[in-house]
C-alpha cells in the first residue's frame, strides 16, 4: 500500500502522531532512533568485552556452550550473520562458519562409503584430524551448531539421536520415525536383520523389509546375503574405525547389489 | 614432611647409595603421610623415598635437614619407628609433597622390620658427614639436567602440577569471563526487548515507518543478530549487506558455475566461497538471503529449491528445457542412466544430477526403474 504523498497527508500523518503521542505512547520511529543509540554503546560494551576474553571464546570448548546458551535465552542468534556483532567482535561466526566448511567437506568426501549417514564420534574425529594439531579444540557441541546452521542450506543436514549420540545425515534421503528407528536397532552391532526388526520392534515382515529396502535404495544400507543363517543389513556408518578400512569409489560401485 | 622436595631418585656423582628398605610408612609429624607405602634409601647426602607402585613419585631430604632422631619401639599392632627431627625449611627448598607441615619431625615406620640395621647406618652417616666433604650443588638438583637452581618439576607428577596449576589460572579468567559476560547479556537483552517493542508498533501501525527506517532497522537486527519479527516484502528478509553480496557473488560465480554446467548445490557455493575468503566468512543465512536477492537485482544467477529441499544456485542462462532435453538425450542415447551414471557423463556431482534426472521425470520425458539395484532412467514411451 503507498504511503499517501501530498499536503493532505502530510497534515494528516501529523495530526495522528500528535494524538499518538498525547496518549504518552513513543512512536516506533522515535524508537529506531533511540536503538541506534543503544546499538552504539552496546558495541563498545561489546568491543571491551572482546579486548578482555575473546580469548576465552576461541579457545574454551565450554565457555562456547556457556555464551551460546546465554545468547539462546536472551533471544539472540550470534551466528545469524557474519555481519553480526558478535561475529565482528568476538570472531565465533569465523569459528563455526569455517567449522561448517570443513563439516561440508568431510560428508562429502566419505558419501560414498557411507550413504550420507555418519557418526557425529567419526565425524568430530575426522574434522579434528583435518584441522591439524595446532588448529584450537573443537568439541561435539560445537559441530552440533555448525551442523543446525547448514541446514539452511537445504541440503538435508540433520542429526538422528542413535544409541546415547548422534547419526549425522548429509544428504536429503528421506528418513521417517521408521528408518531412524531401525538405524538406532542397527547402532548395537553395525547391522540388523529382518528377524531382529520382528522381534524386537513387534513390526509385520513387510514393514520391515520396506524399511530396509528404502536404506538400500539410499545407499545408507549394504546387503550381506552370503552371512549364515539370514541375511544381514550393515550400516557402513556405524562401522567402527577398527573394523572398517576405506573404500574407494569404485569399489563401493561394484559392491552395491 | 614440608621438608621433602621432588627427586627423580638418581644419586649425584659423589654419591653413595648406604642402605635401602622396603616397607616403609612416613608419618607427617604423628598422621600418617599421605603417601602409600614405599623403599626407604639411605644415601651419602640424603634420605631418599620412593612409592614402590608408583616409581614415578619419588622424593628426597638433604641429610644436613636433621637435627636428631631416635628409636620408637614396636607396640602391640604397631611397627617400629624412627623419629627424625628436622631443622626448619630452607628458603630455597625445591617442591614437594607438603608445601606446610605443622610439625617439625617425620616417622619412617618400618612395616616389613629392618629399622635396627637402618637405624646404625643412620647414625653412621650423621656422625660421618660425607656430604660436606662432597658437596653437590645445593640444593641438590632433582633433575638429571645441569642447570642449578632452577626449579624443574619432574616425571609424572611434574607434569600433573603444571596442568594443576595452568587449570587454576584458566579457572580465574573463566569466572571473570563469565561474569562479564552475565553482564553483557543483560545489556543486549534491552536491546532485544527494544527491538520487540519496535515490531510490534510496526504490526500495529503505530507510527507510520519509512522504507529507509525499516531498512535501518533490519539492519540494526542483523548485527544484535535478532530475528526478524516483521517480514515486509520491499526486501524481502535482506539487508544492504546482503544486497552487496549478492553482486559480490554474481561476479564470483560465473565462472565456476560455467565449469560445473551451470549448477551450483548451495552448500558447494558456500565452501567456495568461504575458502576464498579466508575470513569474515558467510553465514549460512547470509549466503541464502544474497542468494534470495538474484531476481530483484536482475542478476544473471537464481537460487533454486528442487522438491527434495537441495538448494541449488543456477545461471539464468541455462534454461530448463535445455537441461531437460539434453538429459533425455543422453537417457536415449545410452538407453537408461542412474544418476551416478549421468553424473559421469556430465562432470555433475551425484546429487545435482539426480535432481535433472528428477525433473525430466517430473515434466514426463523419463520414467523411472525403482529397485534395489538403485534408481534407473528410461526413456519415456507412454
Amino acid at each position: 500500500m503507498r504511503r499517501g504523498v501530498g499536503a493532505g497527508a502530510i497534515a494528516k500523518k501529523k495530526l495522528a502522531e500528535a494524538k499518538y503521542k498525547e496518549r504518552g505512547n513513543v512512536l516506533a520511529e522515535d524508537q529506531i532512533v533511540q536503538m541506534s543509540k543503544q546499538l552504539e554503546t552496546f558495541k563498545t560494551h561489546l568491543e571491551e568485552f572482546a579486548s578482555k576474553h575473546k580469548q576465552e571464546i576461541r579457545k574454551n570448548p565450554q565457555f562456547r556452550v556457556q555464551f551460546q546458551e546465554m545468547c539462546a535465552t536472551i533471544g539472540v542468534d550470534p551466528l545469524a550473520s557474519g555481519k553480526g556483532f558478535w561475529s565482528e567482535m568476538l570472531g565465533v561466526g569465523d569459528f563455526y562458519y569455517e567449522l561448517g566448511v570443513q563439516i561440508i567437506e568431510v560428508c562429502l568426501a566419505l558419501k560414498h562409503r557411507n550413504g550420507g549417514l555418519i557418526t557425529l564420534d567419526e565425524l568430530h574425529q575426522r574434522v579434528l584430524k583435518g584441522r591439524g594439531k595446532y588448529a584450537q579444540e573443537v568439541s561435539q557441541d560445537d559441530l552440533v551448531r555448525a551442523i543446525k546452521k547448514l541446514k539452511v542450506m537445504g541440503n538435508g543436514f540433520g542429526m538422528i539421536p542413535v544409541g546415547g549420540s548422534y547419526l549425522v545425515q548429509s544428504v536429503p534421503a528421506e528418513l521417517n520415525m521408521d528408518h531412524t528407528v531401525v538405524l538406532q536397532l542397527a547402532e548395537k552391532k553395525g547391522y540388523v536383520t529382518v528377524s531382529e526388526i520382528k522381534d524386537s520392534l513387534k513390526w509385520e515382515k513387510e514393514r520391515a523389509c520396506h524399511v530396509l529396502d528404502h536404506l538400500l535404495k539410499e545407499g545408507l544400507a549394504w546387503l550381506d546375503s552370503q552371512a549364515a543363517g539370514e541375511a544381514q543389513y550393515w550400516l557402513p556408518a556405524l562401522f567402527s574405525e577398527l573394523t572398517s578400512r576405506d573404500v574407494t569409489p569404485e569399489e563401493a560401485n561394484q559392491m552395491t547389489p | 614432611m614440608d621438608r621433602f622436595s621432588w627427586s627423580n631418585g638418581l644419586l649425584e656423582i659423589n654419591e653413595t647409595l648406604v642402605i635401602q628398605q622396603r616397607g616403609v610408612r612416613l608419618y607427617d609429624g604423628d598422621d600418617k603421610a599421605k603417601l602409600d607405602l614405599g623403599v626407604t634409601l639411605l644415601s651419602t647426602h640424603r634420605l631418599i623415598w620412593r612409592d614402590i607402585k608408583n616409581h614415578e613419585c619419588c622424593i628426597a631430604m638433604p641429610l644436613s635437614q636433621i637435627i636428631f632422631f631416635e628409636e620408637q619401639a614396636a607396640g602391640i599392632g604397631k611397627s617400629a619407628k624412627i623419629v627424625i627431627h628436622l631443622h626448619p625449611v630452607p628458603a630455597n627448598k625445591e617442591p614437594g609433597p607438603y608445601q606446610y607441615s605443622k610439625y617439625s619431625y617425620i616417622k619412617l615406620s618400618f612395616k616389613e622390620h629392618g629399622q635396627i640395621e637402618f637405624y646404625r647406618r643412620l647414625t653412621e652417616e650423621m656422625t660421618k658427614k660425607r656430604w660436606e666433604n662432597t658437596p653437590v650443588s645445593q640444593p641438590i638438583p632433582t633433575g638429571t639436567g645441569s642447570q642449578a637452581g632452577k626449579t624443574r618439576a619432574v616425571g609424572i607428577v611434574g607434569i600433573e602440577r603444571k596442568i594443576e596449576e595452568k587449570r587454576k589460572e584458566t579457572d580465574k579468567n573463566i569466572s571473570e569471563a563469565f561474569e562479564d559476560l552475565s553482564k553483557l547479556m543483560v545489556k543486549a537483552k534491552e536491546m532485544v526487548e527494544l527491538s520487540r517493542s519496535i515490531a510490534n508498533k510496526i504490526k500495529d501501525k503505530q507510527g507510520d515507518i519509512t522504507e529507509d527506517e525499516t531498512i535501518r532497522f533490519k539492519a540494526y537486527l542483523l548485527s544484535m543478530g535478532i530475528a526478524n519479527p516483521v517480514t515486509r516484502e520491499t526486501h524481502g528478509s535482506g539487508t544492504h549487506y546482503h544486497l552487496q553480496l549478492a553482486k559480490q557473488l554474481g561476479d564470483m560465480l560465473q565462472a565456476p558455475l560455467e565449469e560445473r554446467g551451470g549448477m551450483m548445490a548451495l552448500t558447494e557455493v558456500y565452501c567456495l566461497v568461504n575458502r576464498a575468503r579466508g575470513m569474515e566468512l558467510l553465514s549460512p543465512e547470509d549466503l541464502v538471503n544474497a542468494c534470495k536477492m538474484f531476481e530483484s537485482l536482475k542478476l544473471p544467477l537464481r537460487l533454486r529449491v528442487f522438491d527434495s529441499g537441495v538448494m541449488v544456485v543456477q545461471l539464468q542462462s541455462h534454461s530448463e528445457e535445455e537441461m531437460i532435453a539434453s538429459a533425455l538425450d543422453n537417457v536415449s542415447e545410452k538407453g537408461s542412466l542412474t544418476a551416478e551414471e549421468f553424473a559421469k557423463l556430465l562432470g555433475l556431482s551425484v546429487l545435482l544430477s539426480k535432481e535433472r534426472l528428477l525433473l525430466a521425470e517430473k515434466m514426463g520425458h523419463l520414467c523411472r526403474d525403482d529397485s534395489v539395484e538403485g534408481l534407473r532412467f528410461y526413456p519415456n514411451l507412454f
